[in-house]
């Protein structure tokens, strides 16, 4: 239908003219995001933008309330993904090539190496991001009530990012991959460790059913390969991404970050330098305010305090992606990523280390397969995943350790912690365990009593003890949480840099000697 | 059963069950149990019904002057074959704590990964093995052995 006036083909050369635009229109629904309220709109109008509130209280907005690790852990893993597929041009997930085509990448792709490096870098920097994000959640108390189911996905994301480091680290299929892949196949079988002492591994193999799956064979070859392959590049990836949105999605719908109870005045200063949005107290607000339960900052006040999140929010956040990837790139310039002798079968690496944040774990499985790689880990996932369930108090959310015994009681526990983990070790190390005392002792009573179940016995006992003194379930989740810190770094420091050949102690790499 | 519309308290607050909304979930809970079984037989495809590796049996002769006490490791095999004066024994080379291959030492065995020790008849010496490094079956047809790495004997069983 042409429109009064004008001929149709008229119209035509105009709507031609128009169309910059008319697409420039049509994209931004509300108009180009030049006001407050245009920019308000734009937020929640962008399907990927409404992961944020439009408006963000400026505690959240304060350097240590997260220090932006969250942020750095999702750029991190943007940094991976995009490498990671650039890498996949290339990389072809077959025994026979797969490390030719990993040598292809180095020496002959343009810019290949400087892309490995960079996702094998940005790989470390999300563990490490990751695992700091978490004691961050946790100081803060930001994992209680309504964040419960947060910390939750919080522990999926973290176990996804591991499994994700893990199968990327058999990709190359060099020696380093061949042997660490063993490894973690035989951990995923070592349930046998408790059946056979049972007798009942006939009835009831679930660790052989464990390792057959994810090894699609009796032994890592080509079926471990291209499963390692699938669940590196797409089960994973797709399982963490999904994770994500529901992790910041709950944030928003959790009522922002957790802040303290007297957030509002301890930002009152800042805050004089914005416009505040409402005069007087609104008496209606949006309708969905009519079904959303609990209380969120916007119910019953103003939304004092906070400012837009588009600029300032999104300024700190494209602020911590710049930073993470200027981290990545000049550690893929000072260091290049680890390609050994091509994998064999028949002679292990000596020793045969996993990555370094599986060290740790590496170091107790060393005194039990099945306590160490399955038993104190799920432990930990369980014990630690509960927490928001256990601990229900309200003093000190939003604080940095904050609640009953704060920093004078996390400073104690990590006196413990580094302590009882040193102690254990040296113990063990100095004096070996009951199998060299009593050479016939029977597998369970190693199994069950070994240094890492007794650390892991240690740190309850510590904590429980912490809970009674100051009265408080956040003063043992504070106890325990800081242990388990202490633990997990002092294993995998020993296991970094004090285990040589045939896992044994050595004061310096130095000192390996010739094997 | 139909309910009245005066014995409705209000849109939040409905009558227990009206009969639309049993069979509407009955619907979804049989559509969930049908995707849930299904889920169970989508399991069965990853778990392999034919492995994919080299014969575990395998013929080798061994070299007429290989001294008692020490391991002769037939190419390509985790295996340890030895001789003495009662007959060839074959012990396997594969840690029974996390799969490395363990090197013969004058101890016996030891394995590179975690530190397991072995005795020169597999039994553990120290270390996190749970158990003795399997002694596996040896067949003799003249002066070649066939050896199946998929049977164990057991220890001390000589041919």
């Amino acid at each position: 239908m042409k429109a009064e006036g004008y001929s149709a083909l008229h119209e035509f050369w105009i709507n031609l003219r128009g169309i910059p635009n008319h697409v420039y229109r049509a994209m931004f629904r509300g108009g180009p995001p030049k006001t407050d309220r245009t920019r308000s709109s734009f937020i929640f109008g962008n399907v990927f933008l409404h992961l944020h509130s439009v408006r963000t209280h400026l505690w959240s907005l304060r350097w240590s309330t997260t220090m932006g690790l969250g942020i750095m852990t999702t750029a991190a893993f943007l940094i991976t993904l995009v490498t990671g597929i650039l890498l996949m041009f290339y990389y072809k997930p077959y025994t026979d090539v797969a490390y030719q085509s990993i040598k292809d990448i180095h020496f002959i792709v343009p810019t290949g190496r400087f892309m490995r490096n960079i996702h094998r870098w940005a790989a470390n920097v999300m563990v490490i991001a990751v695992i700091l994000h978490m004691a961050r959640a946790f100081y803060t108390a930001a994992y209680r009530k309504p964040r419960e189911f947060n910390w939750f996905i919080g522990w999926g994301l973290l176990v996804a990012t591991l499994g994700l480091s893990f199968t990327g680290y058999l990709l190359p299929w060099d020696q380093l991959a061949y042997w660490a892949i063993t490894i973690g196949a035989n951990i995923a079988q070592s349930p046998r460790e408790i059946t056979d002492a049972l007798n009942i591994t006939q009835y009831f193999d679930i660790g052989g059913l464990q390792r057959e799956i994810l090894l699609g064979s009796d032994k890592v070859g080509e079926e471990a390969l291209i499963r390692f392959y699938l669940l590196h590049v797409m089960i994973l990836p797709l399982t963490l991404v999904m994770l994500m949105a529901v992790h910041f999605w709950r944030i928003r719908k959790d009522g922002g970050l957790a802040k303290p109870a007297n957030a509002d005045e301890l930002v009152t200063e800042e805050a004089k330098e914005f416009f505040p949005v409402f005069t007087d107290v609104p008496t209606k607000t949006y309708h969905l305010a009519a079904v959303v339960k609990g209380k969120t900052s916007a119910v019953g006040s103003g939304p004092e305090h906070t400012v837009p999140s588009m600029p300032h929010l999104f300024y700190a956040e494209l602020g911590v992606l710049m930073l993470t990837t200027l981290i990545c790139v000049a550690l893929a310039f000072i260091s290049d990523a680890p390609l050994k002798e091509l994998a064999n079968p028949l002679v292990p690496e000596n020793p045969a280390k996993a990555p370094w944040y599986f060290l740790g774990l590496q170091e107790i499985v060393s005194f039990s397969a099945f306590m160490g790689g399955i038993g104190i880990p799920m432990l930990c996932v369980i014990g630690l995943g509960l927490i928001p369930f256990l601990d229900r108090e309200k003093e000190g959310t939003g604080e940095w350790f904050g609640g009953p015994g704060g920093w004078n009681l996390v400073k104690w526990s990590l006196v413990v912690g580094f302590a009882a983990s040193i102690g254990v070790e040296a113990f063990a190390i100095h004096f070996g365990w009951l199998r060299e005392w009593f050479p016939d002792i029977p597998q369970l009573f190693i199994t069950f009593i070994n240094p890492g179940t007794v650390l892991t016995a240690i740190y309850a006992a510590y904590s429980i003890w912490a809970v009674r003194r100051y009265n408080s379930t956040r003063a043992g989740a504070l106890a325990l949480f800081t242990c388990f810190l202490c633990g997990f770094i002092v294993l995998t420091v020993i296991g970094t840099y004090f285990r040589g050949p045939n896992w044994d102690f050595f004061w310096s790499p130095s000192d390996w000697g010739g094997h | 059963m139909t309910t009245h519309p005066s014995e409705k308290k209000s849109r939040f607050d409905p009558e227990p069950m009206p009969r639309r909304d049993f069979l509407g979930l009955a619907a979804l809970g049989s559509m969930a149990a049908a995707f849930a079984l299904s889920i169970f037989g989508m399991l069965k495809l990853p778990k392999a019904a034919v492995s994919a590796s080299p014969a575990k049996k395998f013929n080798v002769s061994l070299p007429d002057t290989l001294p008692e006490g020490e391991a002769f490791i037939p190419p390509g095999r985790n295996v340890a074959v030895f001789r003495d004066a009662e007959g060839v024994f074959a012990i396997s080379t594969v840690c029974t704590h996390l799969g490395c291959i363990v090197k013969t030492s004058a101890a016996g065995f030891d394995c590179p990964c975690h530190g397991s020790g072995f005795q020169k008849d597999g039994t553990v010496r120290k270390g996190p093995a749970p158990k003795a490094l399997p002694w596996l079956k040896v067949a003799k047809n003249g002066s070649v052995l066939t050896i199946d790495e998929d049977t164990k004997v057991k220890t001390g069983t000589k041919v």
